[in-house]
């Protein structure tokens, strides 16, 4: 009768803390601290559907590594917990005093895409309204700034024109440098079920990599890395050639197409120049010309590849031509789309959280924007020039000219360009703040003053997705600790500076509201009484009388928003956000990216996601069943390039460019063409001995956006040359000490740590058992050893249950750990498993499935290609009816589809 | 008697010699009157399996082989209890201690081995015995059910044997061993640390690198002295220190010896009409205390003996396995190893299993196994196949299954 008596526990509903597509969740906290998660059929971004990442929450939220508590660095290094008081009088003693003695541009805020609309909106208060400074920049100019520029220059204002629901409506998709399938992977099972609908669209993708996104396109353009502004130079000008410029809507709503057109025209007439220029066959290019040319209905996505670019600003207004040239946009299933990498980079934007923006759409450069703002704050004083950017603020660190430095949700030495540097801006920094929800990162490392912060599931506010669409992420599980939310961090801190008045907020309800009034205050077309008008797309009036009830119910809703809801699309009118109502061409003069690859480096870095990881893996790392489908850190490469780098598949190598090195795995089969390498982004100090691929990226922005070119360095790879690989799974953490290489993973019940050394240890077996912590000589240890080939695995087993297991072999041929790894959640061993504790794989091979493809329901690939043979499987569907793999998120089926085709061939050899 | 088929005479009633009859009379039955000499007054048993009789896990019947029913049905004379003592190769004729004179058209000499009875001061005392056969087993178990103490001196197989079996019929047993590790010959250091490690913690004391220096006692055995000094009390002591083959029979009628009685390939002496096989034989210089040998041994000189001779003897590799219940311990090949030679180890030191596989060139040579006996078979296979084993080689430890498995699931993929 105890189910009858528990409580009961109603689901929340909130918003994912992951990409941008801002699904709707339906959340419930478990007694343990865990929670059970699923998709909100309610929410229009996901109609109840999860990725993998998103289902595995519930696995993230327990309090394993987070801070509770505000902690200060003694003398020696080491962190001490102090009281609150005492915390946020340091921080606004540490901020006052580098402003009292250098003036407010010698403080600075870094905040992150992860802050909530509200936290981003009081900290943007203080610096631009109360402090005086625009030194207030996110780690969203990292991956979508170029689509913030490109939207301005553009539309005359940051905003994307169309909505999901285009996606179902779309004759063309065109998909350019996102890798959908893997980084938005909602959004791209949207796009699977259209092409699996009556009217498919035709889907093109455009990425140097042959990518998982590629797996159902129709057209896969592997463009050279940074040359998508002659590709779409060279569709305008084969537009206009073609007739298939719409004369009168550009003549009614635009300005600059003669401009943009010459620009094109210069660059890029020929297409068989265009197509030798970004390395693609004539005959492809010409059918995703013609394609666009027909379908008035086309839908072009593009997220990092095109930003994250020196020319990433141009790269989106050169995407945004082409749709201006056909009239192609405000109207159902149409329009250049901006995917965000972040759940609230949109909010941040739309309260003015970068260095070049003011607040609620509004400019910093734009003095009736300023006296608006200000007289709207009331605030002593408002911010008159553009702060620094990203990179430029690190770099201003760096030099002594900011002393003072508060990171807020972010993790720069990790994910900003020539990271190295980073580090050492910030151990050369006064005084570093740091507001975060986990104790250890590579940035905390660099704080004096550890703030700890509520976290998802525990803070509560809205977000802003890629569609403009406003949710609330709502709390659900109790506030841990000493932990408190970010807006209430900085409003401490800004009334300790003297500020009480302009942030006495008793809720994010009432931060919320302020925000709204806003971005309604003096926002008409026209001037009203002599009140001067600023009109901007971005407006909330609808929202600004929200009482704290309705806040808390809000739907789900598009901006702008009116009394009477939001707004589906924009620019349906052919109206835009430039003064005189007209969009923009921008003529964008190709150029190739700044650092070219050359005898020294004759490679080409591309960096990004992979599909279980989540930027610096402090969530996705905890979750066992993210780490399976890519445990480790890799440098993907084609084999004609790893054999001429002298490095092989399995082994490990050094990546370096003229800024930093990493070491990683080497890897085949990402679907890269010769001459470029990818290294995933997520890895860092506190999961590898040396993987931050920041600290190898150039330090190279667009001058436009300040967004860094994260997907063209020119590096050199190298073997990393060891004596012996290995790895060890253990219920208990293990401490790397001084090997060579590692990894670690959060596993089921165990940490596996993959490693390799330079030095074999003269005794294995000592060695093992001192680095298990296994000092007990009558333990109950198992060992092999094959000395001659190095071979030596051991296995430490307490009451019949698996405690550790380590295989060290000279060569990285190591037994599969998938087998070994299930051993941890199984108790005790039968004695069948315990002899093949030091094999690492069952006497029935059977047993084995293999690495994890579908994570959701942990289906290996051996359990996937056994059954694809002996049933004949033919689509993935059919595997989802036999396996249940693919089912839930749907985010592996393009791995189904490609072991079905694998699997299939191999049976006609 | 008429003797119209050729008169076969065999010397010894032991595995060796009875076992050659046996093959012999399947290929060619009734082709010899088959007249058998024996010293002990039974039917051929097991000798084997004395070890089992003495730790009363096996009783007599048990561990025979051949009764003299069967000796009857087959037509074969036994003269149990009655050795040769002379041969008389000018006129093919044998004599026994009882008087019997038999003629012979072949013999076959399988008169084994005799234990080896350390030169030591006192070794003639009464309760100073070697163990061979039957009649010391009965000794033992007179002592151990009279007296409390014994020691076994000789820590080789049959010496921990021996130890065994007197200390679960209740005896105080120290076991005196020449060198630090017991085995010395089927086991390294490791696996016979295990063993000795087993040994004591059931009861057995062990003296490792001991010398003794002599026996003392007066009517019996009463104590042992160790040549550091130290004395051990004890009214009985085993000797198990070696065998050597016993050819003094053969050596009084003049037949060429060295360590044995040498033979050719087909176990022939360099008396056509006369056959040896067994522990008293030395074939290409080498002797035999091992029952695989002796059983091939036995095969060839049958057919010879039949007429259809065609085979040759070569020397076979050689698998032990200790006799000790509740030990499992195999041992095959060369265990030692040496230059150009790769170990593969694996201690599961909880479940009492120690496995050492001696590699060379992509061959097992050689292998121990402790606690999981399971796969000797399969690795004394390997040794004789000299099969390259690199494909396999990273399993090859964790045993048949496993390779199989693994050969099955690239059968799969492939």
């Amino acid at each position: 009768m105890k189910a009858l008596a528990r409580p009961h526990v109603a689901t929340t509903a909130t918003t994912c803390p992951y990409c941008g597509v801002g699904c709707g969740i339906r959340a419930r906290a478990n007694p343990d601290g865990t929670a059970q998660i699923e998709g909100d059929p309610q929410h229009p971004a996901n109609h109840g559907r999860l990725c993998v990442k998103g289902s595995a929450l519930g696995e993230t939220t327990d309090l394993r590594g987070r801070l509770l508590h505000p902690m200060q660095r003694g003398v020696d290094g080491s962190l001490q917990r102090i009281g609150w008081d005492a915390a946020l009088d340091h921080v606004a003693e540490g901020f006052g005093r580098v402003i009292a003695r250098h003036g407010p541009d010698a403080v600075a805020f870094y905040v992150s895409g992860q802050l909530l609309t509200e936290d981003y909106y009081v900290v943007n208060k203080l610096a631009k309204g109360y402090l005086g400074t625009a030194n207030i920049d996110t780690n969203s100019r990292l991956c979508m700034s170029s689509a913030v520029a490109g939207h301005k220059r553009a539309f005359g204002e940051d905003a994307v024109p169309g909505c999901y629901a285009d996606l179902e409506q779309a004759e063309l998709i065109v998909l350019v440098g996102a890798n959908t399938a893997w980084c938005h992977p909602i959004v791209y099972q949207r796009i699977v079920k259209a092409k699996e609908g009556a009217a498919p669209p035709r889907m093109v993708v455009i990425d140097p990599r042959r990518t998982a996104t590629c797996e159902i396109a129709d057209l896969h353009l592997p463009l050279q890395p940074g040359t998508d502004v002659w590709l779409f130079n060279g569709l305008l000008a084969y537009l206009f050639q073609h007739g298939a410029v719409d004369a009168s809507f550009v003549d009614a709503h635009t300005a600059g197409f003669a401009q943009a057109l010459a620009a094109a025209q210069a660059d890029a007439a020929d297409p068989a120049e265009v197509a030798r220029i970004c390395g693609v066959q004539l005959a492809d290019l010409l059918r995703f010309y013609d394609w666009f040319a027909q379908c008035a209905r086309t839908v072009t996505l593009f997220s990092q590849g095109v930003n994250q670019s020196s020319s990433g600003t141009d790269k989106v207004n050169s995407i945004i031509n082409c749709h201006l040239a056909g009239g192609r946009i405000g109207r159902p299933g149409m329009g250049p789309f901006s995917l965000t990498g972040q759940p609230n980079a949109m909010g941040g934007r739309e309260v003015g959280g970068l260095a070049n923006m003011l607040a609620a759409h509004m400019e910093l450069d734009n003095p009736l924007h300023r006296q608006l703002v200000q007289s709207f704050w009331q605030s002593p004083r408002i911010a008159e020039h553009p702060g620094l950017k990203a990179m430029e603020l690190f770099e201003a660190i760096g030099a002594g000219k900011v002393k003072a430095v508060w990171i807020m949700a972010t993790n720069p030495v990790v994910s900003l360009p020539d990271a190295d540097r980073v580090k050492q801006a910030l151990a050369r920094c006064e005084f570093v703040a740091s507001s975060d929800v986990v104790t250890h990162t590579d940035t905390n490392a660099f704080a004096q003053i550890l703030l700890p912060a509520l976290a998802w599931g525990e803070k509560d506010g809205t977000v802003t997705n890629s569609e403009r669409r406003i949710s609330r992420q709502r709390a659900f599980l109790p506030i841990p600790g000493e932990a408190r939310a970010d807006w209430q961090i900085v409003c401490e801190v800004a009334r300790r500076l003297g500020f009480a008045q302009g942030f006495c907020f008793e809720s994010a309800h009432a931060i919320f509201a302020e925000h709204a009034q806003l971005t309604a205050w003096r926002n008409q077309p026209f001037s009203q009484d002599g009140a001067p008008a600023a009109p901007r797309l971005l407006n909330l009036r609808g929202l600004a009388q929200l009482d704290r009830a309705a806040y808390d119910a809000m739907p789900p809703l598009q901006w702008p928003i009116a009394a009477d809801g939001g707004t589906e699309r924009l620019f349906a009118d052919g109206c835009f956000a430039h003064p005189d109502g007209r969009a923009r061409f921008v003529a964008t003069a190709a150029r190739p990216p700044v650092h070219a690859a050359d005898e020294a480096y004759p490679l080409v870095l591309n960096t990004g996601r992979v599909r279980d990881q989540w930027h610096t893996m402090t969530r996705t790392g905890k979750a066992p069943r993210l780490t399976g489908h890519v445990a480790e850190p890799f440098v993907d490469m084609h084999p004609h390039d790893a054999l001429r780098c002298g490095v092989r598949e399995g082994e490990l190598a050094r990546v370096h460019s003229r800024w930093g090195a990493l070491v990683a795995r080497v890897k085949h089969g990402g679907g890269i063409l010769a001459g470029q390498v990818f290294v995933p982004i997520h890895w860092n100090d506190q999961f590898a001995s040396d993987a931050r691929v920041g600290s190898v990226v150039n330090p190279v922005a667009d001058p436009v956006s300040g967004e860094p070119e994260f997907k063209h360095t020119p590096v050199c790879v190298e073997p990393f040359p060891v004596r012996w690989y290995g790895f060890a799974l253990s219920r208990r953490e293990l401490a790397p000490g001084d090997l060579s290489y590692w990894t670690s993973i959060q596993g089921d019940h165990f940490r596996r740590y993959e490693i390799a050394h330079r030095e074999r240890p003269a005794e294995c077996s000592a060695w093992a058992r001192a680095w298990l912590g296994v000092d007990d000589q009558d333990a109950d240890w198992l060992e092999y050893e094959d000395h001659s080939t190095g071979v030596y695995r051991a296995a430490h087993v307490i009451d019949e249950r698996i405690e550790a297991c380590l295989f060290l072999s000279a060569r990285p041929d190591l037994p599969a750990r998938h087998w070994l790894a299930g051993l941890f959640a199984r108790e005790p061993l039968d004695e069948s498993d315990r002899m093949a504790l030091l094999i690492g794989e069952p006497a029935d091979p059977g047993a084995a499935t293999g690495p994890i493809v579908c994570s959701c329901f942990g289906v290996g690939r051996n359990t996937l290609c056994a059954a694809i043979r002996t049933h004949g499987l033919e689509t993935p569907a059919q595997i989802t009816a036999r396996l249940r793999a693919g089912g839930n998120c749907g985010s592996c089926v393009p791995e189904l589809r490609q072991l079905i085709t694998q699997v299939r061939a191999e049976a006609q050899v | 008697m008429n003797h119209a088929r050729p008169r076969l005479v065999v010397i010894g009633n032991g595995m060796a010699g009875m076992r050659a009859v046996e093959e012999l009379l399947q290929l060619a039955p009734g082709l010899y009157d088959i007249s058998v000499f024996g010293a002990e007054p039974y039917g051929n048993y097991n000798r084997i399996l004395l070890s089992m009789l003495l730790s009363g896990e096996k009783i007599i019947d048990e561990i025979m082989l051949h009764t003299p029913a069967w000796y009857a049905e087959h037509g074969v004379a036994l003269h149990a209890g009655d050795p040769v003592v002379a041969i008389d190769r000018r006129r093919r004729r044998v004599h026994s201690r009882k008087g019997i004179e038999l003629a012979y058209d072949r013999l076959l000499i399988a008169t084994g081995s005799q234990p080896v009875m350390l030169p030591l001061p006192g070794n003639d005392l009464p309760g100073v015995i070697g163990f061979r056969g039957i009649d010391d087993v009965q000794q033992m178990l007179q002592a151990a059910s009279a007296y409390r103490r014994a020691v076994v001196i000789g820590g080789g197989l049959l010496g921990i044997e021996a130890a065994n079996g007197l200390s679960r019929r209740g005896m105080q047993v120290t076991l005196i061993h020449r060198s630090d590790v017991l085995l010395e010959q089927q086991l390294n250091a490791d696996a016979a640390g295990l063993l000795s490690q087993h040994l004591q913690a059931r009861g057995l004391s062990l003296r490792l690198k001991a010398n003794t220096q002599a026996l003392h006692g007066g009517e019996r055995v009463e104590w042992v002295e160790l040549a550091d000094g130290s004395r051990i009390e004890a009214e009985l002591v085993v000797m198990a220190v070696g065998v050597r083959p016993d050819i003094a029979l053969a050596k009084s009628c003049g037949l060429y010896c060295e360590r044995g009685i040498v033979v050719d390939d087909t176990l022939q002496t360099y008396d056509p009409h006369i056959y040896a096989v067994g522990e008293c034989v030395q074939h290409r210089r080498l002797t035999f205390g091992l029952v695989a040998p002796v059983w091939e041994q036995a095969r060839v000189c049958a057919s010879h003996l039949a007429r259809v001779g065609h085979r040759r003897y070569r020397s076979v590799r050689t698998a032990t396995k200790l006799k000790v219940t509740g030990i499992d311990l195999y041992s095959a090949g060369d265990v030692i190893g040496g230059a150009g030679t790769e170990d593969l180890v694996l201690r599961d030191p909880r479940r009492g299993i120690y496995k050492r596989l001696v590699l060379k060139d992509n061959q097992v040579i050689g292998a121990v196994l402790y606690g999981d006996v399971r796969d000797g078979g399969w690795y004394f296979e390997l040794i004789e196949q000299g099969a390259d084993i690199a494909g396999i080689r990273d399993r090859l430890l964790f045993g048949r299954q496993y390779c199989q498995a693994h050969a099955a699931q690239l059968e799969a993929t492939a």
